[in-house]
C-alpha cells in the first residue's frame, strides 16, 4: 500500500518510477520532471515528511509510506498552506517549474526547524535548482512563512 | 506588508498550472527524436523496419514524410526539421519514432539502422573563416552567417596621437539557458483542418511559421496556444518551434494527437546556446585618460545553424565599446558557421560577452594610466547629449549612467571598501575584493526586426474586462505587468481584469517576447488601447448624458471637479445599450531606427537603459575558491510597474551573471555538447549565491507610453565583469576567459 495525499493505493507496479506514477497514473502533475536523474529537485515530494526526489524512487521503495505531493498541502476548499501563501506574497514565483519542489522542501524544513536563519534556508533548498529568481525571494518567502507560522 | 501580484501565482504554487507535458489528449501518441552521432556527414540510409517491430511503435517519420519545406529558420532557412541528406550537427534529428508511450518510443531508438558517410567537421570558427575552408552550407555560399562593422573617425590617426595603446584578448564560453522545463509540444489536427499546437515557447508566432512551413499550409491553418512556460531566458525560440513542428508533422501524418517532451539530455544536446566569443581589443588613450580609439575583432561561433546569430552579433557590434564615448572606432564582428551545436538568443543577447571584455579593459587602461577606475569611467562614459559609436545622439531620454553609478558606489560603500582589497597580498589568509561594472543597452530589437506590438481590451457587459497583448508569459510576469498597466489606465481594480488565454489566432504577431521588450512594447500597446477605450466610453457618455468625463478612477467616471458622473459598470451598460462596444485594439509603434550596414552608423535603438552592478567576494589563497559575499544592482528601468516581479528580474539576472562568471561552461567535443544534464552542467545553486540588493532608478521614458523600459537583460549583462574586476582586486590577477578558474 502507498498513501498519497491521504488516499490509499494498492494496485501498482513495484518497478514503476514514483515520479511517473504520480504524473501519468494519478494525474498529480504538480510534481515536475526537470532532469530525471535526481539533481534538480523539481520532482521533490514528501515521503513520511522527508523531502525526496521522486524521479530516483521506485514504487517498491515507498511501500507503506505516506506521500504528500504539492496537491496535498492545499486544503480541500483551496485554502493555501502558509508556506504557499508566503511564496505568493514574497514574489518567489516566476516560471513556477521549481515552485512545487521548493514549497515542499520549505514545508519540510519548517516542520523540523520553525525558526531557520537565512543561511539555514539556503542550505535546505540547495538541492532545488531555480534559474529565475536567484533564490533571494524564495528565501524571503520561507522566512515570511516561518514568521507567520510562529505567530499563529 | 505590500504583497506581490501575479495572476498565475495561485496556479503555480498549488501545482495546478498546466505545463505542456502535464496535458494529455485522448488517443495521444508520443514521439522521440533519433540523433546523428556525427557532427558532419551524409545520411546514406535510414532503416526503421526493425524499430517498427518493437512493442508499441506506430511509425517512423523521416524527412521524406515532410509535406512542406524540409528547412526553416528565422533568418536563413538552413535548419532541417528532419535531416534529408546533409548532417551538420550532433543535434540533427534524423527520424522520429512514434509509439503508444514515450518509454516504448525511447526503447526503439537503438533499433534504427543508420548509415552515414562521415565528412570532416569544422569545429573552430577561425578554421571556418579561412578562404580555403569547405563551405558547410553550399546554398548560403559562405561560412559567415554575417559580418557587421562600425567605422567611425580614423583609428590609425588616433593611434598615432595616443600616449598609450593597450591590446587584450578575451573569450567567453558557450552556455546553456537551463530553463527548468525541457522543451515540450502537443499537436493535433482539429476536425476543421487547423493544426492546433500547445507548447512551451517565447514566440508563438515564430512557432506558427515553423509549423506552417513544415506542413506546407497557410498561417491561418495553424493555431498556436502557448501553455505555462517553465522558463525561457531567450532559449525557447528556435528549438521550441522545431519540437512543435516535428510534433505537428507526426500529427499531420498519423491523424492522432502527438506529444514530444524532451529529456534534459536531448535538450542539452540539441538546443541552442549562448555564443562563445573571441574578442581582440586594441584601445588608444591619451595620458589625461581619454579613450581615443578602439579597434575590435570579434568572432562568434554560431554553430551549425544561423538562428538569430546576425542579430545577436549586431547588438555586440553596436555596443562593442561599452557605454563609452569613443571618437575613432573600427569594429569587425563575424558570425560563423561551424559543426558545433548552434547558438542563438540568450538573455543578454550579445552584450554579456562584450561587457566582460570592455568592463575589464577600462580598468586595465585606468590602472596603466595611474587613474582610479571610477574616475576613468566618469571621464569616458556617455552623458546627456553624448554621441554613441554609431553616431546616435543620446538626447531623447535621460542618460542616467552617472545616477546608477553613484547609487551603487554609495550603497556598496565602494570607495572605502576598494581600499581594503587584497590584490593578492601573500600575508593575508583570505583575499577580499569588490568590483563593479556599468553598461548601457539599446532597448528592444533595434535593427533585429520589426518592432511593433498590440493589445486588445474588451470590456464585458458586466464591466469586467478581458485583456490580451502580443507579448507572452515566459515566467517573468508579463501578463501581470500588462494587467497592472491596464488597471492603472482604466482606474479598475486588478481583480476585474483577466488576461485571456493567448492564441496566435486572436491577436497580431507582436514579435518575440525577448530583448527585454515585453513591458515597454506590450505595455505601450496596453496604454494606447486604454486611450482608445476611454475615448469610446467618454464619447458615448458625453453623447447620452451631455456630461464630460475627465477621469476614470476607482471604478468611477469623474468630471473635472472630481464629481461622480456614474460608475464604471453603469457606463459600460450604457455603451452596450447604445450599440457601442467597449472594445479597443491598441498598437504601439516605437520610432523607426536607422542603420547603415556599410559604416555601422545610425540611430541603432529608439531608447537606452543604464545600469551598474557591484559585488563583494572572498578568495581562498590556498584553493582559489571564490565566495560571493553580496551583489547589488541599480538600473534605470524607466518606471516601476510590478515591484516584486521587477526585483525578481534583478536577482535572477545577477544570478545568471554569476553563473556565467564562475560556474557555467558548455564545451563541445567533436561537435557534441559535453555536459548532458545538471550534474555536469552547473547553474548556480542557493549555496553558491549571496544576498542581493535591487535598487530602482526611475526616469520615465518619453517614448514609452507606460514610462517603463526593460530589465530582463540589463540585469544579466554586467555581473560577470563585476566579478572579474572584484577577483582582480582580490587576487591581483586578471582573468581573460570565463568561467573564471583561479590558478594559485
Amino acid at each position: 500500500m502507498i498513501t498519497v495525499n491521504g488516499f490509499n493505493y494498492y494496485d501498482y507496479e513495484p518497478e514503476r518510477k514514483l515520479s511517473l506514477w504520480l504524473r501519468e497514473d494519478l494525474s498529480l502533475t504538480g510534481t515536475k520532471i526537470g532532469c530525471d536523474i535526481g539533481v534538480c529537485g523539481s520532482c521533490t515530494v514528501l515521503v513520511n515528511g522527508e523531502p525526496k526526489l521522486s524521479c530516483r524512487l521506485k514504487l517498491k521503495d515507498v511501500e507503506n509510506c505516506n506521500i504528500i505531493t504539492i496537491e496535498g498541502i492545499t486544503l480541500p476548499d483551496g485554502t493555501l498552506h502558509p508556506v504557499q501563501q508566503a511564496f505568493i506574497d514574497a514574489g518567489a514565483i516566476q516560471c513556477g517549474f521549481c515552485t512545487p519542489g521548493m514549497v515542499l522542501t520549505a514545508y519540510a524544513l519548517l516542520n523540523k526547524n520553525p525558526h531557520p536563519t537565512r543561511q539555514e534556508v539556503r542550505l535546505a533548498i540547495r538541492g532545488n535548482l531555480c534559474r529565475c529568481t536567484g533564490y533571494q525571494q524564495i528565501i524571503d518567502a520561507v522566512m515570511l512563512a516561518a514568521d507567520r507560522l510562529s505567530s499563529n | 506588508m505590500e504583497k506581490a501580484f501575479r495572476n498565475d501565482a495561485y496556479a503555480k504554487v498549488t501545482g495546478q498550472a498546466i505545463y505542456t507535458d502535464d496535458l494529455k489528449l485522448h488517443d495521444m501518441l508520443y514521439a522521440v527524436p533519433v540523433y546523428s552521432e556525427l557532427p558532419r556527414a551524409k545520411l546514406i540510409s535510414l532503416d526503421g523496419s526493425a524499430a517498427l517491430k518493437q512493442s508499441g511503435v506506430v511509425a517512423i517519420i523521416t524527412a521524406k514524410d515532410i509535406p512542406g519545406n524540409i528547412r526553416y529558420g528565422q533568418i536563413i532557412k538552413d535548419y532541417p526539421i528532419l535531416v534529408d541528406e546533409d548532417i551538420n550537427s550532433t543535434g540533427d534529428v534524423l527520424a522520429l519514432i512514434v509509439a503508444h508511450t514515450r518509454e516504448q518510443a525511447i526503447a526503439a531508438v537503438p533499433f534504427i539502422k543508420i548509415e552515414l558517410q562521415p565528412l570532416k567537421p569544422i569545429l573552430d570558427p577561425e578554421e571556418a573563416m579561412k578562404p580555403d575552408a569547405e563551405i558547410l552550407h553550399p546554398f548560403h555560399g559562405s561560412n559567415l552567417t554575417n559580418y557587421h562593422r562600425v567605422r567611425r573617425g580614423d583609428v590609425a590617426a588616433a593611434e598615432k596621437e595616443a600616449d598609450l595603446i593597450i591590446e587584450e584578448e578575451f573569450s567567453t564560453p558557450r552556455v546553456e539557458h537551463s530553463y527548468l522545463e525541457p522543451e515540450s509540444a502537443i499537436c493535433h489536427l482539429r476536425p476543421d483542418g487547423v493544426m492546433e499546437v500547445f507548447g512551451s515557447m517565447q514566440h508563438p508566432f515564430s512557432t506558427r511559421r515553423f509549423v506552417a512551413s513544415t506542413l506546407g499550409v497557410e498561417l491561418k491553418d495553424v493555431e498556436v496556444k502557448p501553455l505555462t512556460c517553465g522558463g525561457g531566458f531567450g532559449g525557447k525560440d528556435d528549438t521550441a518551434a522545431l519540437v512543435c513542428a516535428r510534433a505537428a508533422l507526426c500529427a499531420w501524418i498519423l491523424k492522432k494527437p502527438i506529444k514530444i517532451t524532451y529529456s534534459r539530455e536531448w535538450s542539452m544536446r540539441e538546443s541552442y546556446k549562448r555564443h562563445p566569443y573571441k574578442m581582440q581589443y586594441r584601445m588608444g588613450l591619451n595620458k589625461e585618460g581619454q579613450i581615443l580609439s578602439v579597434k575590435a575583432r570579434i568572432v562568434a561561433d554560431g554553430g551549425a545553424y544561423c538562428s538569430v546569430t546576425p542579430w545577436v552579433t549586431w547588438r555586440s557590434t553596436v555596443q562593442s565599446c561599452g557605454c563609452y564615448e569613443v571618437p575613432n572606432v573600427e569594429t569587425d564582428v563575424y558570425g560563423v558557421y561551424t559543426n558545433n551545436v548552434f547558438c542563438g538568443a540568450m538573455r543578454g543577447f550579445g552584450s554579456p560577452q562584450i561587457n566582460f571584455a570592455i568592463e575589464q579593459l577600462v580598468e586595465i587602461a585606468a590602472e596603466k594610466l595611474g587613474m582610479d577606475e571610477i574616475t576613468f569611467r566618469r571621464k569616458n562614459m556617455v552623458k546627456q547629449g553624448s554621441t554613441t559609436i554609431t553616431g546616435q545622439v543620446l538626447d531623447n531620454h535621460i542618460v542616467s549612467l552617472t545616477q546608477v553609478l553613484n547609487t551603487v558606489l554609495k550603497e556598496s560603500d565602494y570607495e572605502n571598501k576598494r581600499k581594503l582589497c587584497s590584490l593578492g597580498n601573500p600575508n593575508q589568509k583570505e583575499w577580499y575584493g569588490i568590483g563593479l561594472a556599468i553598461s548601457y543597452r539599446g532597448v528592444s530589437l533595434g535593427a533585429e526586426g520589426t518592432d511593433v506590438n498590440s493589445a486588445i481590451i474588451y470590456v464585458q457587459p458586466d464591466g469586467s474586462t478581458l485583456l490580451e497583448t502580443g507579448v507572452f508569459e515566459n515566467g517573468q510576469g508579463a501578463e501581470s505587468a500588462m494587467i497592472l498597466i491596464a488597471s492603472e489606465q482604466l482606474g479598475l481594480p486588478l481583480e476585474r481584469i483577466r488576461y485571456r488565454m493567448p492564441s496566435t489566432s486572436n491577436i497580431p504577431d507582436g514579435g518575440s517576447t525577448v530583448a527585454s521588450r515585453g513591458t515597454i512594447m506590450g505595455g505601450g500597446a496596453v496604454v494606447n488601447a486604454a486611450i482608445i477605450l476611454k475615448r469610446i466610453i467618454t464619447e458615448t457618455i458625453q453623447k447620452i448624458t451631455g456630461k464630460s468625463v475627465a477621469y476614470l478612477k476607482d471604478s468611477k467616471l469623474l468630471d473635472s471637479s472630481d464629481n461622480l458622473i456614474m460608475s464604471w459598470n453603469e457606463a459600460i451598460k450604457l455603451c452596450y445599450d447604445n450599440q457601442v462596444y467597449p472594445y479597443a485594439f491598441g498598437v504601439f509603434q516605437p520610432p523607426q531606427i536607422s542603420w547603415d550596414e556599410e559604416t555601422g552608423q545610425g540611430n541603432a535603438y529608439f531608447t537606452w537603459v543604464y545600469g551598474c552592478q557591484a559585488v563583494e567576494l572572498k578568495v581562498n589563497p590556498q584553493t582559489g575558491a571564490v565566495e560571493l559575499l553580496n551583489m547589488i544592482a541599480a538600473h534605470d528601468i524607466g518606471k516601476v510597474i510590478n515591484p516584486y516581479a521587477l526585483k525578481g528580474q534583478y536577482y535572477g539576472g545577477m544570478a545568471i551573471g554569476a553563473g556565467y562568471a564562475l560556474f557555467e561552461n558548455c564545451p563541445c567535443e567533436n561537435g557534441l555538447v559535453v555536459p548532458t544534464n545538471f550534474h555536469n552542467y552547473r547553474p548556480p545553486r542557493s549555496i553558491n549565491l549571496p544576498e542581493m540588493k535591487a535598487i530602482f532608478i526611475e526616469n520615465p521614458d518619453p517614448i514609452s507610453p507606460s514610462g517603463a523600459k526593460g530589465i530582463g537583460e540589463p540585469a544579466n549583462e554586467i555581473m560577470a565583469p563585476a566579478i572579474a574586476n572584484a577577483i582582480y582586486h582580490a587576487t591581483g590577477k586578471r582573468y581573460h576567459s570565463l568561467p573564471i578558474r583561479i590558478k594559485i
